[in-house]
C-alpha cells in the first residue's frame, strides 16, 4: 500500500540559504508523528514545504503516490493536506462560524466527517463564541478555531505547527486531548511542539531534526532510551 | 426653499449617491481586494452606457439592455482579468496605472469606431417614463425614483453576498490573509477573476442605469472615475459599506452645494474629502495599516 506522504531527499531554500538538507520522511495513513528539534532546525520549513508554501524545493514529494513538486498550496490542500500554521492565521474580520464555513469542503472520498456540529462538539468553547469575531478570541480559542477550520477541509494529513505554544496549561491539555480524537478518526498528523513529554505520550513516531537533516526517526520509547540524543538536540 | 423643493433635492441627492455607490463599490472591490488601481473603471462605466444604447437600439427593450449589458461587461471582465489584470497583482502602482490607462485608450478607440462622437440618448422603459406631479408646477420623474429603489436593491444584494454567502466569506478572508485561504484549498485565482469581473459589471451597471437620464457621450466616464476614487478614499479602501456612506455623502454635498453655494459647489466635495481625511486618514470605515 502506498504511503500517504513520502518525501525523499527533500531540500528547501530561502533565498541563498539552504534550510533543509535532504529529508527523508514517510507518513502512513492515520499515523501521528511528532516533529521535534530546537528552534531554527527546519521544522516549520519542512511543514511549509510539504504544503507547497516554499517555492524553492528540490527532491521528491509524493502524496498518495503522486508527485506534488511545483503544486500550488491550494491544489495540495484539495488533495487532503491541511496546515495549522505557527501564529495561527485566524481571519480576524470573520466570526468563528464564518472562519469554519469558509473552509468547509468534503474530503477526497466525498465524505464530510468533520462538520460544523462536529467541530463544536470537539471544541464546546467555540460553540459558545460562535458569533464573535476572530480578533476577539483568546490565544487558546484561536488555536482551537485554526485546528477546527483545518478539520473542516476533511484532510487526511494535518500539519500542526507549534500546537500549544503560548497557551495556558489547561488549554494546552485540551489541545492534546483533541489530537487524540483526531487520531482516532484516522487523520494522520505531523505535530510540532516543544512539550516533549506530551508528544511522547501521543505520537506513534518521533522525528527529530537538526540543522535541516533527520537525526532520529522511530518510536518514542526508542528515543527515550537515547538520553544523549535528547541532551544534544533538545537539551532535555 | 419650501419643503417640497427640499424633498426633490433630497431625492436627487440619494439618486446621485446611489449610482455613484454602484460604480464606486466596483472600484473599491478591485482596489481593496485585488490591490489593483484600475484607471479604466470610468471607461467601463461609459462602456455600460454605450452597451445600453446599442442593445436598446437593437431590441427596443431597456430591460434587455440592462441584463445584456451587465452580462457582456461581466464576461469582458473575466476575459480581461485572465489576459491582462492577473499580471498586475503585487506589481507596483505604475505598472497598474500604465496598463489601465492603455485600456482607457483602447476602449475609447473602439467606442469611436463603433459609435462615433455623437451624443446618444436611451429611453427609459415605458412604464417608468412618466413623472409624479408633486405640486402644480413641480414634478419628479418616475425613472429617477426607480433608480433609487433599484440601486438600493443592488446594494442590499452586494451586502448579502459579502456577509452571508460562502464566497463572500472567502473574499473577506482573502482580503485579510491570501496565503491562508490558499492553504485551506481555495483557488484564489478564480476568486480574483470573479471579483474583477464583478467590479467591471458594477461600473457598467452604473452607466446603464444612468444612460436614460444623462445621455450617452464620449468621456462620460472621466468625471465618474475621479468621483469614484473620491468615494473609495472617503469610505476607506476595500470597504463596500464605506463606499455606500462615501457615495451618499458626495451625493448630498454635491446636490445641496449646488443649491446653497452655487459659486463654490465644484470644490465642496474635495473640501469634504480633505476634512474627512484629516479626521480619519484611512477613510470612514478604512482599516488602519498594520
Amino acid at each position: 500500500m502506498t504511503a500517504l506522504l513520502q518525501a525523499e531527499r527533500l531540500e528547501a531554500f530561502y533565498g541563498a540559504s539552504q534550510i533543509l538538507h535532504g529529508i527523508d520522511l514517510t507518513v502512513a495513513r492515520g499515523e501521528q508523528i511528532a516533529l521535534i528539534g530546537r528552534n531554527g532546525m527546519g521544522k516549520t520549513t519542512l511543514l511549509r514545504s510539504l504544503m507547497g508554501l516554499v517555492p524553492a524545493c528540490r527532491g521528491q514529494r509524493l502524496l498518495h503516490g503522486d508527485d506534488i513538486a511545483g503544486a500550488q498550496p491550494d491544489a495540495i490542500a484539495r488533495r487532503g493536506v491541511a496546515l495549522v500554521p505557527e501564529g495561527r492565521g485566524v481571519f480576524g474580520a470573520l466570526t468563528v462560524v464564518e472562519n469554519l464555513i469558509m473552509a468547509a469542503r468534503p474530503g477526497r472520498d466525498g465524505r464530510a466527517t468533520w462538520t460544523l456540529p462536529r467541530i463544536f462538539e470537539l471544541f464546546p468553547r467555540l460553540a459558545e463564541r460562535r458569533g464573535h469575531g476572530g480578533h476577539q478570541l483568546s490565544g487558546g480559542e484561536q488555536q482551537m478555531l485554526t485546528i477546527g477550520r483545518a478539520l473542516m477541509t476533511n484532510p487526511e494529513l494535518l500539519l500542526i505547527d507549534e500546537a500549544t505554544e503560548g497557551l495556558a496549561p489547561l488549554v494546552a491539555q485540551e489541545i492534546w486531548r483533541t489530537l487524540g480524537v483526531i487520531r482516532r478518526e484516522g487523520v494522520a498528523t505531523i505535530v510540532v511542539d516543544k512539550d516533549f513529554r506530551s508528544l511522547s505520550a501521543i505520537a506513534d513516531r518521533m522525528v527529530m531534526l537538526a540543522k535541516g537533516v533527520v537525526v532520529f526517526d522511530g518510536p518514542p520509547a526508542k528515543l527515550a532510551a537515547q538520553p544523549e540524543l535528547l541532551e544534544r538536540h533538545l537539551g532535555v | 426653499m419650501d419643503l417640497i423643493t427640499f424633498g426633490v433635492q433630497l431625492l436627487n441627492a440619494v439618486q446621485y449617491g446611489m449610482v455613484l455607490f454602484l460604480v464606486a463599490s466596483g472600484l473599491t472591490l478591485v482596489f481593496g481586494i485585488l490591490g489593483v488601481i484600475n484607471l479604466a473603471h470610468g471607461a467601463f462605466y461609459m462602456l455600460g452606457a454605450y452597451l445600453a444604447y446599442w442593445i436598446a437600439l437593437m431590441t427596443g427593450n431597456y430591460l434587455a439592455a440592462l441584463v445584456g449589458g451587465v452580462a457582456i461587461a461581466f464576461v469582458l471582465g473575466l476575459a480581461l482579468e485572465s489576459v491582462f489584470i492577473r499580471w498586475l497583482y503585487g506589481r507596483d502602482h505604475l505598472a497598474q496605472v500604465l496598463l489601465s490607462f492603455g485600456l482607457i485608450l483602447v476602449i475609447d478607440e473602439v467606442r469611436q469606431l463603433l459609435f462615433g462622437k455623437d451624443v446618444h440618448s436611451v429611453a427609459p422603459p415605458d412604464w417608468l417614463s412618466g413623472s409624479l406631479q408633486l405640486t402644480d408646477n413641480l414634478s419628479y420623474p418616475v425613472y429617477r425614483l426607480a433608480i433609487c429603489v433599484f440601486c438600493l436593491a443592488v446594494a442590499a444584494l452586494i451586502f448579502l453576498v459579502i456577509t452571508r454567502t460562502k464566497i463572500g466569506m472567502i473574499v473577506r478572508a482573502g482580503a485579510e490573509n491570501r496565503e491562508m485561504t490558499r492553504v485551506l484549498g481555495i483557488d484564489y485565482d478564480k476568486v480574483n477573476r470573479l471579483v474583477f469581473a464583478t467590479g467591471i459589471a458594477l461600473a457598467a451597471l452604473g452607466g446603464i442605469v444612468t444612460a436614460p437620464i444623462s445621455t450617452v457621450y464620449p468621456g462620460m466616464g472621466d468625471g465618474m472615475l475621479i468621483l469614484s476614487f473620491v468615494v473609495v478614499v472617503l469610505g476607506g479602501i476595500g470597504s463596500v459599506a464605506g463606499a455606500a456612506i462615501g457615495a451618499l455623502l458626495i451625493g448630498f454635498t454635491d446636490t445641496f452645494g449646488k443649491v446653497f453655494f452655487p459659486s463654490v459647489s465644484g470644490m465642496l466635495i474635495y473640501l469634504l474629502m480633505a476634512l474627512v481625511l484629516l479626521w480619519r486618514p484611512n477613510g470612514i470605515l478604512g482599516r488602519r495599516e498594520v
